[in-house]
């Protein structure tokens, strides 16, 4: 019976768990799209950041690029910053899609995958709302018509809270 | 004997592999869809339909990027 439980303990241990709200989100460093400059986490230290990743194949990533380019548009760049990752494994297909739909914010390249692993993303798109104290306070998958609003709420909910 | 075949086997579920929701780009591409054209499969839906009578009855999920 021991190396039975044993086996089904290895099994679980080897299951990586998603980031959650409440957890500090981790630290990673990703290469510009189509650039080589590399931009991280702790190049926004002081701001509520929106994390967001996407890829140019995934529907709803669409339909929520253009109310991301408005949220960062409205709250500014002071105390607020978006961060885009992108998770297309040919950076050309994001660098063609973003031609067409450009943006106003960073958009980092993940080609291979390695920060979605970290953050072991349920679903695309994935985004978080990370606060000043790098505290995870909101994880959201998917994306459909109404989500901006209640993600904008508590974005501005937590820029207020911290002045 | 048949002990050791079941955590041989439970060991072999461990390396099971899913495709992780950022990688499903490659089943997102169109010539990954179980339809191929649009106008083609309504057409053939149309037939199949009338010769079944069966409304609604081939449908199947496809390949989809696993979006949502």
């Amino acid at each position: 019976m021991k190396p039975l439980l044993l086996t089904v303990l290895c099994s679980w241990c080897m299951t990586a768990f998603a980031v959650k709200e409440g957890d500090i989100a981790p630290f990673f460093s990703l290469p510009i799209l189509d650039g080589v400059q590399e931009v991280g986490l702790a190049d926004f230290k002081g701001k509520v950041i929106y994390l967001d990743f996407w890829a140019s194949w995934c529907g709803p990533c669409r339909i929520s690029l253009p109310q991301i380019v408005e949220l960062q548009a409205e709250l500014g760049t002071d105390q607020f910053a978006v961060i885009a990752i992108n998770l297309d494994e040919q950076e050309q297909d994001a660098v063609r899609f973003l031609r067409r739909f450009p943006v106003n914010y960073r958009v980092l390249s993940d080609s291979k995958g390695q920060v979605a692993e970290i953050y072991q993303l349920p679903g695309m798109p994935s985004s978080f709302v990370i606060d000043r104290a790098r505290k995870i306070t909101l994880a959201h998958t998917g994306f459909k018509q109404g989500d901006m609003r209640m993600i904008r709420d508590h974005i501005k909910g937590l820029i207020n809270q911290d002045e | 004997m048949n002990r050791l075949i079941l955590v041989m086997i439970l060991l072999g579920l461990s390396s099971c592999q899913s495709v992780q929701p950022w990688e499903r780009g490659a089943l997102a591409r169109p010539e990954m869809q179980l339809e191929v054209g649009k106008l083609g499969s309504a057409l053939y839906r149309q037939v199949y339909f009338s010769k079944e009578a069966s409304s609604g009855g081939s449908e199947v999920a496809g390949a989809g990027c696993g979006c949502n």
